[in-house]
């Protein structure tokens, strides 16, 4: 350390390869042990989440199922061999007497800002809306996060009649159909709207031909 | 066809990398004094983010599906290595390129909106084509950014500005009052 | 070589040679998660950790890297520290963690850290190398936490989540959006050159122009 201007040592080039082999080893180790002490506590966390959001928009369920879309049908498992992972799915609830509530669908489309990620109950009997919830959004705070953040807007979804149909805000509209937007965030209310409605068109379908086979 | 052009709007203008995710930070208030240079680093950066793109997507389905917590260390090391590839192949490719963009090539390396493109790539599920176009709508961002920031700097130079906001203070104010504009974008893709 | 005292190693990094007011490294987080105080800290305790744990390992090792290869190795124990903390903080504090969401993996391009590694910790002791991290980690943690109050106050009208001036406050909504970020930094740097700036005129009074120094005087 001592000499700033002495001849660096040509170093070869196999000692470059293992020093940098070696730290990539010792690397990928501490980070596994990492990622296999923290993983249950996320794992858990995030299923967590997941079962107060379905649980939430289903109004509190006796339980619920997964249900996997699988080549264009709902399955409650997955066959043999097929990775569930990639698989998109809704959730079914119960009630006490072990008859479907509703079916808790996740749907996500762009926003105001950016893409918006919610998820909301559907009563197919009634053709009605349970409830919603929205997941994740980036919408301007103050104004667009009210579609998150407003009891009274997010209130609105409970027992709404689909498809749904947005009307300007503040007129304290009776019909269950219509939702008053939120004055100010006109887009982002009409993103939610539509983000259920396109989802309800694509899941209602299914959700049929499912009933129909049972 | 319609959710691509939204990718790749949505990147370039409505969520620009540099003015609303303050990614590429450092050419932007580096390199952003002229226009033309603006443009040459844009140009390399477009080059690069596709590469970035391809890249991440190709670690992502066919060597990280089964040990994602290793994303991060293999993104850095393969990204890194692979600019410096691309580098030596247009020197010897295309000296004329390399002359025009090449200086910018290593600098990119470190910047972070290339690592932030794939984290975002990655964390949003894109396949193949949408990573494409998000990378090209980023790259277009990128550029329109530091293309904008450029030509007001050239004016300022000439503006009477009092000794204390000369140079990062005022750039800060300039960038803000874009990143304002830029704000105005919003909605435009949420097609009711 | 010359030398630099414990104090100087430690202290510099704090507040004379600041990472993000003065150096203006390490922009992209300062701007990006300031937006609560809550984010700006655990942005700045997570860089903290990266950055002290980086400069420990690198100066520990430094005879065992060579030369051709230290800035590769740097970026892979960089990473593996961000990793670490990228996984901690999704256990611990998994809300936080989702609001900071990539910017917490763009740690690695930090380039305040890599800096350090490069200019300071690759040469001297491990301890000299671990005050100037703590030095450094905490100039960067003072400086998120000046743009996450400012934003959190002007914005919402808040600190950590608590509102301060009531519900008649109108807030100044765009301080947490992504503009306020630049104006606040923006701000902030005007400030310090403006202060610097007054200070000035005693030391060398011919290079501002006469106002100034008569107001000074005054």
């Amino acid at each position: 350390m001592n000499g700033a201007l002495s001849v660096r040592p040509e170093v070869p080039a196999w000692r470059l390869i293992t020093t940098m082999a070696l730290a990539g080893v010792l690397a990928g180790a501490l980070i596994v042990i990492v990622h296999q002490s923290t993983q249950p506590t996320i794992l858990r966390y995030k299923a967590e989440m997941l079962r107060r959001a379905v649980n939430q928009v289903l109004k509190q369920p006796e339980r619920y199922e997964t249900l996997y879309i699988y080549r264009g049908a709902l399955i409650a498992s997955v066959p043999e061999g097929v990775q569930s992972k990639g698989l998109d799915r809704l959730y079914v609830g119960y009630g006490a007497d072990d008859q479907a509530v509703g079916f808790a669908i996740a749907a996500a489309e762009p926003g105001f800002q950016d893409i918006v990620r919610l998820i909301f109950g559907y009563d197919a009997m009634a053709g009605r809306l349970l409830g919603m919830k929205v997941l994740e959004s980036k919408e301007t705070p103050g104004l667009g996060d009210k579609i998150e953040k407003d009891a009274v807007f997010v209130s609105q979804f409970d027992g709404a009649a689909t498809p749904l149909v947005g009307v300007k805000g503040g007129r304290g509209s009776d019909d269950p159909g219509e939702i008053d937007m939120i004055t100010g965030a006109t887009i982002s209310s009409r993103a939610v709207i539509r983000i259920i409605n396109n989802a309800l068109e694509r899941s209602v379908p299914l959700i049929a031909a499912r009933e129909a086979s049972r | 066809m319609q959710e691509l052009f939204w990718i790749l709007l949505s990147a370039m203008v409505v969520n620009n990398f540099t003015l609303s995710l303050f990614l590429g930070l450092c050419p932007f208030m580096g390199v952003s004094s002229r226009v033309e240079t603006a443009l040459r680093m844009g140009a390399a950066n477009i080059f690069v983010l596709t590469i970035t793109s391809i890249c991440a997507w190709f670690l992502n389905t066919f060597v990280l599906a089964e040990a994602p917590y290793l994303r991060l260390i293999s993104f850095i090391v393969v990204i890194a290595s692979l600019v410096q590839i691309v580098e030596m192949v247009i020197k010897k490719l295309s000296p004329t390129l390399f002359r025009q963009l090449g200086i910018f090539l290593p600098l990119i390396t470190t910047n972070c909106a290339i690592l932030g493109l794939a984290i975002f790539q990655t964390n949003r599920g894109y396949g193949l084509l949408e990573g494409l176009f998000f990378a090209i709508g980023a790259g277009l961002g990128l550029t329109l950014a530091l293309v904008l920031m450029a030509s007001i700097r050239e004016n300022s130079e000439l503006a009477s500005v009092p000794e204390v906001a000369k140079g990062t203070g005022l750039t800060l104010i300039i960038a803000g009052s874009l990143s304002l504009a830029f704000m105005g974008f919003a909605g435009l893709l949420s097609a009711a | 070589m010359r030398e630099t005292t414990r104090q100087e190693d430690l202290l510099r990094g704090i507040w004379r040679e600041n990472p993000v007011l003065i150096q203006l490294l390490g922009l992209c987080p300062a701007l990006a998660v300031t937006n609560s105080v809550e984010n700006a800290l655990a942005m700045g305790l997570a860089t903290f950790f990266v950055l002290c744990g980086s400069s420990l390992l690198v100066s520990t090792l430094k005879k065992l890297i060579p030369h051709e290869v230290r800035i590769s190795t740097y970026i892979l124990i960089i990473a593996t520290f961000v990793t670490v903390a990228d996984m901690t903080l999704e256990a611990v504090v998994p809300e936080i963690h989702k609001a900071l969401g990539a910017f917490i993996a763009l740690i690695v391009v930090n380039c305040m850290i890599l800096g350090r590694q490069e200019a300071f910790a690759s040469k001297r002791p491990v301890g000299r190398a671990l005050l100037d991290a703590v030095g450094t980690g905490v100039g960067f943690i003072i400086a998120l936490l000046l743009m996450g109050s400012l934003r959190e106050l002007l914005g919402n009208g808040s600190l950590l989540g608590i509102s301060l001036f009531g519900p008649s406050y109108e807030p100044w909504v765009v301080m947490i959006l992504p503009p306020g970020g630049f104006f606040a930094l923006g701000a902030l740097i005007l400030a310090l050159g403006w202060i610097q700036q007054r200070r000035a005129p005693r030391s060398q009074p011919q290079e501002w122009p006469e106002g100034v120094a008569d107001r000074e005087a005054a």
